[in-house]
Order: structure tokens, then C-alpha cells, then sequence
């Protein structure tokens, strides 16, 4: 199904929750919203999903308005973060309660309650009430209540939040994987960049209830439109550093205290003359190399297969990956070489990328 | 070094056997008064006359056991009696039951205007004492009387009427009790069933009623108990013995100019208080029973 919201907004009184919201969701994609907490991300899904009613703005579903149509008449499977099953059913009746709201006959309910809990992996646990399960045998159910009754659209509200890591991963690509095969329409809702990158198809970082970018995760990633979108995608997040920009014999020199780096003219002519920017270099786009620029380590945090270290060059911080047999100390000065090929410049007042607005 | 283990073993389980013949002592002397009470209660049925505990006969001496004073069980009246103060308690139990749990979900749940006014007033009516609302009841009663039709059932002097009056004066109390239990219900198993395909009511019914069954469950008891026992309210709005209820037979018992037989009372309390046990011995299981697990986290 086809999803699209028109200038969708929720307002209580002074506070806004989604603020003039457009987008399009095509047929099968599966998108991610992404954003802080408070963002506006969940509140949209519950628009979405007819549970709070639009300020302002249309849900169209295929094209047809759906503002005011029932939660239940919408034909949507819903997963929470608290997995919100019925306590006092067991798994059968948690999973089969929207094929009985139906009226479908309870032989056939049965029948596809079984279905739907094999292919989740939890069909030896029909007769336990939720509380004998696990988190994540909890979330299967969720998964299956939502997917049994063959919804025209799933939405996730953070559904991997509460399991632990390890878990989180391979839920993640069994949801992928399963909305593959379906090819149901799906949005998920998440405040985890990582999860939003490898799931969906495109993605829409929200904030402070406004949208903030929609486009393919590797678009978000090498082309951030804003500050915010830089710094909130990828990890570790990108660095910044206040520098201006100059031309000087045919080079464009990104200059601040202590540093002087020559960028390519395709990126420096639209970052030069605008007196103070803020260019944004992710930090394995920074290497340590003996002609680098010079600077003094501040922190090393270990990663194991990386050593995270956070180099001060006069009044920057910049973060950078090493290799950790180099036994680096805190104290020590190394020097940096930047890939200026991937170096980003925002406007320091309006946030927005100097490249990649339009 | 092996025996120090064992002696210290032993004297370890001794200290914990005199701990914990202190803590029994010490509940054994707090109920003590009550089970006398009640030990004296049960004695004083069977017996014509009693001296302390001891049961004693005309002439003073002790024996002299007796069923004279269950011989109430024979008189008809008794029973219509009971089954008065049954339908009074019943009438509570269903009545505040219903009305509160739906009350208190609407309170909880729904955002309407002067929700919170609304709350603040239940809570204040609550804080006023039935007696000084006496005489304001029974004009509202015999108003209700002239009604055709519902004068019989709910008007002056019916059991309806007492049943009525005795409900609406627990509701407030029900109502925000019932939203109390509500309230701990998260929004995300009432959001799932709505996008499940139920129907507001059906939520509240399949989902959420359920869920709070400990609390249903406590209210139904609350309102059996003061139903059963309900004194004030029956004695003043019904004349006779048509309608009144096991209490009220107990005050008639006491008379103004014969001497009372209060080994007859005794049996008769004893009689009013075997229903209360029975009725706690099939709901106690409910109250016990929480329900947990299956929500996470969320709101």
C-alpha cells in the first residue's frame, strides 16, 4: 500500500508534535523515522496508525484520505517497544485476538495462529501467558499478532529497544528479512541511527517535529543536508571544526588556528568568502600520517579492534580511529591527514550543508 | 574446626528458633482480644446466660448449654430478612461495580471538558457523612415514589430505593478507585488492541476489565461487606419488617420495654457474619492474583 502524508501536523495547545509533515511511502519500501526522543516520530506513527487525530494535514492511504477513518478500519499491524500483549491471554489468543475481532471461525483462527508462530520460531509456546516468556519470544508474539492478520501496512514504534544487544541484531534482520518476503509496506520508528541505516529503504530524520531530510540511507550518510543530520548519523559522529574558508593562487585553503588544509574547488568555492563555516569530517575520513597537522591527544578510548582518539589541534576536537598497537598515550602528538575529498561545510546560523541545499 | 562449624551451626538455629517464637508470641498477644471476643460470641449462642467465657445455667451454675437462641432459624421472617440484606449487598456489588468501572475509564482514558472539575467534586461528595444528607434522601425518595413505574421499585420504603441510595452514595469512592487501577494500565495494550480491530467498549471489556480484575475484585468485597452490614441507610428509609435487612432485625430484637435476650443477638450477629466469610473465601483468590509481565517500559 501507498502511503502519503500531506502538511501532517499535531499540535496540543502551545505544543507541537509533528510539525507540517509531507512525505511519500511507495508500495513495499520500508522506511525508517528517525530522531531523538520527542521528536515527533512516534507521534506521527500514532497518526498514522489512527490513534491521535491530525491537527492539520491529510493520511492518504493508495491515494484515498484516511484522516478520519478507525484505527481498525485501517487494516494496519502495529509493534510497540513495551510489546503491549494481553496479559491475561496466552500466546494463542494474543496472536489470533485480530483474526477473532474478524469473526474468522476458531478452526481456522487456530490454523493460522500456528502458521504465523512457526514461521516466528515460537509455535511450541502457544499455551504460555506472556509473562513465561522472554523479551524476545515476547516481541515474536508482538510481531506475529501484528503480521496475522495480513496487514496492508506495518509500523514498528522501537520495537528492539527493550532487548539486549545481542538480540537487537538478529531481530533486526529477521524483521528485514521477513518484510521482504511479505513485501508489506513498513515503518519504523527509531531513535537508533545504526538500525535505521541497515533496515530501510529510505529514511526520514525528524526533529522537533519537523522533517529534516527523507532519502536512501547512503544519501543521508555522504550527503547530510543539515548539521544535525552530520552529526546524529554515523558513529562515531562526525567532527567539526570552525574554519574559514579562502582562495588563495587558484587553491581553496580551509583555515583555523593551528591548521591549514587545501580542499578540492568543487566543495571550497561554495564554503569560501562566507567568513566563518563549520566543516564537518567523519573520523575514518582521518588518518594518522607522518606529513599530517600536527596535534596533541587529549583522550584514547579503546574499542577494541580500534582505538578512538580524540586529538586537539588549537581549539579543535577531533576524533579519530587508530590502530591500537601504536600504543598510543595521551600527551603524545600525532599528526592528521584529512580525506578532503569527503570534507562537509554548514552554514554556522541556519545549520544547513553549504553543498547540498538547493 | 569441624565441630566449631556444627556448634555455631546449632547455636545459630536456636537463635532463629527463639527469634521467631517471639515474633508468633508477640502476633498470638494482638489478636488475642480479638479471638476472645470472638471465642465469647460462639459461647454465648449455645448458652441461656454467660459469666465471662463460661456458659451458666438459671441457677448460676456452670453448663446450662441451650439451642433456644437459634430458634430464630424457624421464624420465616428471618429469612426474608436475609435474603433483603443479600439483595442489598448484591445491589451494591453490581451496581457501584458497573458504574464505577466504567466511570473510572472514561475518567482515565478520555479527555472531555471539566474532567478534572468532575474529579475534584466526587472527591469532596465523598468527604460528606451520609447523615447529614438524611433528610435530603428522603425527600428525593418520596419524590421518586409519585414516579409510575419506578415509585415501586426504587421509591420510599422499597429495597430498590435503599439499594439506590446506598450505591450512590459508595460511587464516588468506586469511581476513583476504578480510575486509580485504570490509570495502571499502559496505553500501548489499549492502542494495539484499537489497531487490532476492537471497538472502544470491547477494549474495555476484553482488555482492560481483565486486567484489573484484583481491583474489581476488592471493590466488589468493600461493597458486599458495607451492603451486608448497611445500618442507617435501611432504618431510616424503610418502616416495618417488609424490607428491613439482618441489622435492622437486630435492633428490632432489642425492645424498649422487655428485657433483651442478648444471647439471642449474639446468634443472630453470629448467624449475619457466616455469609462475609464465605463470600471472602471466594474472592480472596482474586485479590491475590495480580497479573504481570507482558508490557515493557512505554507509557
Amino acid at each position: 500500500m501507498k502511503v502519503e502524508l500531506v502538511n501532517l501536523t499535531k499540535r496540543w495547545g502551545n505544543v507541537v508534535g509533528a510539525d507540517h509533515i509531507t512525505l511519500e511511502i511507495e508500495h513495499g519500501e520500508f522506511v525508517a523515522f528517525l530522531g531523538p526522543s520527542g521528536c515527533g516520530k512516534t507521534t506521527t506513527l500514532l497518526m498514522i496508525a489512527g490513534i491521535y487525530k491530525p491537527t492539520e494535514g491529510l493520511i492518504k492511504f493508495d491515494g484515498k484520505v484516511v484522516n478520519h477513518l478507525a484505527p481498525k478500519d485501517r487494516n494496519i499491524g502495529m509493534v510497540f517497544q513495551s510489546y503491549a500483549l494481553y496479559p491475561h491471554m496466552n500466546v494463542l489468543q494474543n496472536i489470533g485476538y485480530p483474526l477473532k475481532l474478524k469473526g474468522v471461525p476458531k478452526q481456522e483462527i487456530r490454523k493460522r495462529v500456528q502458521q504465523v508462530a512457526n514461521m516466528m520460531g515460537i509455535g511450541h509456546l502457544l499455551d504460555r501467558k506472556p509473562a513465561q516468556l522472554s523479551g524476545g519470544q515476547q516481541q515474536r508474539v508482538a510481531l506475529g499478532r501484528a503480521l496475522v492478520k495480513q496487514p496492508d501496512l506495518l509500523l514498528f514504534d522501537e520495537p528492539l529497544s527493550n532487548l539486549d544487544a545481542r538480540l537487537r541484531l538478529s531481530m533486526r534482520s529477521e524483521i528485514k528479512r521477513l518484510q521482504l518476503e511479505l513485501g508489506i509496506t513498513s515503518i519504523y520508528v527509531t531513535h537508533d541511527q545504526v538500525e535505521a541505516m541497515t533496515m530501510a529503504d529510505r529514511i526520514a530524520v525528524m526533529k522537533d517535529g519537523k522533517l529534516q531530510a527523507y532519502c536512501p540511507p547512503d544519501e543521508l550518510y555522504d550527503r547530510p543536508r543539515t548539521l544535525f543530520i552530520a552529526g546524529f548519523v554515523g558513529n562515531p559522529p562526525m567532527n567539526f571544526i570552525n574554519v574559514e574558508v579562502v582562495q588563495e593562487d587558484g587553491e581553496y585553503h580551509a583555515r583555523a588556528e593551528g591548521f591549514d588544509l587545501v580542499v578540492p574547488s568543487e566543495r571550497g568555492e561554495k564554503a569560501a568568502g562566507r567568513g566563518r563555516v563549520i566543516m564537518g569530517v567523519r573520523p575514518e575520513d582521518v588518518c594518522l600520517a607522518d606529513d599530517g597537522i600536527p596535534g596533541e591527544i587529549y583522550v584514547v578510548e579503546p574499542l577494541g579492534r580500534d582505538d578512538l582518539l580524540n586529538v586537539r589541534i588549537g581549539e579543535a576536537s577531533i576524533h579519530v580511529l587508530a590502530d591500537p598497537t601504536l600504543n598510543l598515550r595521551i600527551g603524545d602528538t600525532v599528526r592528521l591527514r584529512f580525506n578532503t575529498h569527503k570534507v562537509q561545510f554548514f552554514d554556522p546560523q541556519t545549520e544547513n550543508s553549504l553543498l547540498w541545499t538547493d | 574446626m569441624e565441630t566449631t562449624t556444627i556448634e555455631t551451626g546449632r547455636l545459630y538455629g536456636l537463635k532463629r528458633i527463639l527469634g521467631s517464637a517471639t515474633a508468633y508470641f508477640l502476633l498470638i498477644l494482638s489478636i488475642l482480644p480479638i479471638l476472645v471476643g470472638y471465642a465469647w460470641l460462639l459461647i454465648a449462642t449455645f448458652s441461656y446466660r454467660t459469666e465471662g467465657l463460661f456458659p451458666i445455667d438459671a441457677q448460676g451454675n456452670i453448663g446450662g448449654w441451650t439451642l433456644r437462641n437459634w430458634s430464630f432459624l424457624t421464624d420465616p421472617q428471618i429469612w426474608r430478612v436475609t435474603l433483603n440484606s443479600l439483595g442489598i449487598a448484591l445491589g451494591m456489588v453490581v451496581g457501584v461495580g458497573f458504574v464505577s468501572s466504567l466511570a473510572g475509564y472514561g475518567l482515565s482514558r478520555m479527555n472531555f471538558p471539566g474532567r478534572k472539575a468532575f474529579l475534584s467534586l466526587t472527591l469532596l461528595l465523598h468527604a460528606f457523612p451520609s447523615v447529614t444528607l438524611l433528610i435530603a434522601i428522603f425527600f428525593v425518595l418520596k419524590f421518586i415514589s409519585k414516579i409510575p413505574g419506578l415509585g415501586p421499585l426504587f421509591g420510599y420504603n422499597t429495597l430498590g430505593g435503599v439499594a439506590l441510595v446506598m450505591v450512590s452514595l459508595e460511587l464516588p469512592l468506586g469511581v476513583w478507585l476504578m480510575k486509580g487501577f485504570f490509570d495502571n494500565i499502559s496505553w500501548d495494550v489499549e492502542r494495539a488492541a484499537l489497531i487490532d480491530g476492537a471497538s472502544r467498549f470491547r477494549v474495555w471489556w476484553e482488555i482492560i476489565l481483565p486486567q484489573i480484575k484484583p481491583g474489581l475484585a476488592a471493590l466488589a468485597i468493600f461493597n458486599f461487606l458495607s451492603g451486608w452490614s448497611a445500618f442507617l441507610i435501611p432504618f431510616t428509609f424503610t418502616v416495618g419488617s417488609k424490607v428491613a435487612n439482618l441489622p435492622v432485625y437486630l435492633r428490632q430484637l432489642m425492645s424498649e420495654t422487655a428485657p433483651t435476650n442478648w444471647n439471642q443477638i449474639a446468634a443472630v450477629g453470629l448467624f449475619q457474619l457466616i455469609p462475609v466469610l464465605i463470600f471472602f473465601l471466594f474472592t480472596q483468590e482474586l485479590l491475590l492474583n495480580i497479573y504481570t509481565g507482558g508490557a515493557k517500559g512505554g507509557v
